[in-house]
């Protein structure tokens, strides 16, 4: 269900960057904590793009570790399950530094062959 | 065909986040404060929502959205309490989409007697994914999470429960009941969200509910933030 919302978001944006030019390949970035199941997204992608200039395109999916830096101790570590301390000194002010990304990162087109007005 | 690659590096809930932008300040103008209600199904939402507006909420008037994929039983629980009550379903979407989103509650605003209330209290279709993704225009997000749903919940759904301002954790009433270990969930809530508000309430016997109106009327009396 998730992933539904998710690469309906994605179809939109990339078609908005896409000039009215159909879209061969969409590069997402997605974080560990988005809780993307990458099998369940590629289905959908598919599916949403359908009739849209998105149809066909191939979806590259990146996904992000989560990382987390101790703003006490400045240790920084990859996060494996979630739990938002420091596993050095404890402390409970940490800060993401990587892992809640969604972002559409680029779009592959076909140049000159506008099917659509933008 | 030659083929380009073209940057774009945006943010995929881009246009979701703006229109709620547009709804905060519409909020904003008309003086009212905005709780987005969350939880899984059956956790007890609209209980809790109903044993809230049954005390009243000192002085504040309060108007409710409801989300649903379907029907509007909780809205028609929720209207013998006179508060207005405003159904919102998801239906016509995509085989009737899961959480709300910003354009949904966009498309309500009309009907809405913004006018008439200080708080409108959203209850969000029960969902403990999509609708952490989906930012309506809050001003606040509130998550019930019943003590039924057991204590590693705050660990498989890190997602809902970091992006909360405040958690009910609702039927305490079924705690003699239960193996479930309160301790664990709370410690597991504090592993994700280390110091999230937290309360103990159950919508059956009322316990713990006049915490969160006092809770939320500290909300309503909050000066509402400038829009950047």
């Amino acid at each position: 269900m998730h992933e539904l919302s998710v690469a309906s978001a994605i179809i939109d944006t990339a078609a908005r960057h896409a000039g009215g030019r159909r879209v061969t390949a969409v590069y997402v970035r997605a974080g560990q904590l988005r809780q993307v199941v990458p099998e369940s997204l590629a289905f959908y992608f598919e599916h949403v793009a359908r009739d849209t200039l998105c149809e066909g395109a191939r979806l590259e999916l990146e996904l992000v570790p989560a990382r987390l830096l101790c703003e006490a101790c400045e240790h920084d570590w990859k996060l494996d399950e979630a739990v938002f301390r420091c596993p050095r000194c404890g402390a409970r002010e940490v800060r993401v530094t990587s892992g809640e990304e969604l972002e559409v990162e680029s779009i592959e087109i076909e140049e000159g062959a506008c099917i659509a007005s933008a | 065909m030659h083929r380009i690659r073209v940057r774009v590096v945006e943010d995929a809930l881009d246009a979701n986040n703006t229109i709620a932008r547009a709804n905060r300040a519409d909020f904003d103008r008309h003086g009212v404060t905005v709780v987005n209600l969350m939880s899984a199904p059956g956790s007890g939402k609209t209980s809790l929502l109903e044993r809230l507006l049954a005390g009243g909420l000192a002085g504040s008037r309060v108007g409710v959205l409801e989300g649903d994929v379907q029907g509007s039983l909780d809205a028609d629980r929720l209207a013998s309490l006179h508060v207005p009550v405003t159904q919102l379903n998801t239906d016509p979407g995509f085989g009737g989409e899961c959480h709300l989103d910003a354009n949904m509650v966009r498309s309500a605003l009309p009907e809405l007697p913004l006018d008439e209330i200080d708080l409108l209290m959203i209850e969000n279709v029960g969902n403990l994914v999509c609708p952490a993704e989906f930012r309506v225009g809050e001003d606040v997000r509130v998550m019930v999470s019943s003590v039924t749903e057991g204590e590693d919940k705050p660990l498989k759904y890190p997602l809902m429960f970091r992006t909360c301002d405040l958690v009910l954790v609702n039927k305490i009433d079924l705690l003699p009941h239960l193996d479930v270990d309160l301790d664990r969930f709370l410690s597991n809530l504090d592993l994700v969200h280390p110091d999230v508000p937290r309360m103990l309430v159950s919508a059956k016997t009322g316990e713990g509910v006049d915490g969160w109106r006092d809770w939320l009327a500290e909300i309503v009396a909050r000066p509402a933030a400038v829009p950047a």
